[in-house]
């Protein structure tokens, strides 16, 4: 289990090696990659609260791995200002069979987006500047996974 | 007792972080809110709409109904949009 925080981009690549590395029992790694999208907008920073961001990922983190049988799992997600294109976060879940690995990644992912304290700011090409707002729909996406 | 505060919160009260002795009738998070938006226009606009505001008490998502204490550290921000 990882959790990492950076300014700094990261390698989808060399992470994944990583994260398969000393692992001969994984049959499945399922990954997902957030960017900064937006052709209107020219740069999206993200602010983070230090000490909880780590705090609340190793629990979701844990969560996962208590609910599926999974050989390892990666959380990394960046903070500070990125441009449209930019890699903001990296989840994997790897496990022996694909059904626990891309659950557990979609799991990550839904509980990330409203429990993970992190805070977009986007800047648009008119020079205005304006904090997103939490969407309804991943509150929803979230509520799934609910027992 | 550290307040802090992020995203737009930030940007109203003007400040990151506060350090604060709240009178010991506040026991609530609820009751911190009310006293630190007396502090100035600007915490009066941040706490303006509680359903706007989020908090965690000691870096754990809390509620405004919950307790308190002298040494903890609460954090006061908008709902969260990492991914």
């Amino acid at each position: 289990m990882s959790v990492r925080i950076q300014p700094e981009d990261f390698d989808i690549a060399a992470e994944l090696t990583a994260l398969s590395d000393g692992h001969d029992d994984i049959g499945a790694l399922v990954t997902f990659t957030g960017l900064v999208r937006g052709s209107d907008i020219t740069a999206l920073t993200l602010e983070h609260y230090p000490g909880m961001t780590e705090r609340a990922l190793q629990k979701i983190e844990a969560e996962a791995n208590a609910r599926w049988p999974l050989k390892a799992t990666l959380i990394l997600h960046r903070t500070g200002r990125l441009h449209p294109g930019a890699n903001i976060v990296l989840v994997a879940a790897a496990s022996s069979t694909r059904q626990s690995a891309f659950d557990a990644a979609a799991f990550l992912m839904d509980y990330l987006k409203t429990d993970a304290p992190f805070w977009k700011r986007e800047e648009k090409s008119d020079g205005t500047a304006t904090w997103l707002d939490a969407r309804e729909t991943d509150g929803t996406a979230k509520a799934r996974w609910i027992r | 007792m550290r307040i802090l505060y992020f995203a737009w919160v930030r940007e109203r009260t003007g400040t990151s972080e506060e350090s604060t002795t709240p009178p010991a009738s506040i026991t609530t998070a609820a009751a911190l809110a009310d006293w630190l938006a007396t502090l100035s226009p600007g915490h009066a606009a941040a706490f303006a709409d509680r359903t706007r505001l989020r908090l965690a008490i000691n870096q754990d998502q809390a509620a405004f109904t919950d307790p308190i204490a002298a040494n903890d550290e609460i954090a006061f921000f908008p709902p969260m949009t990492g991914g």
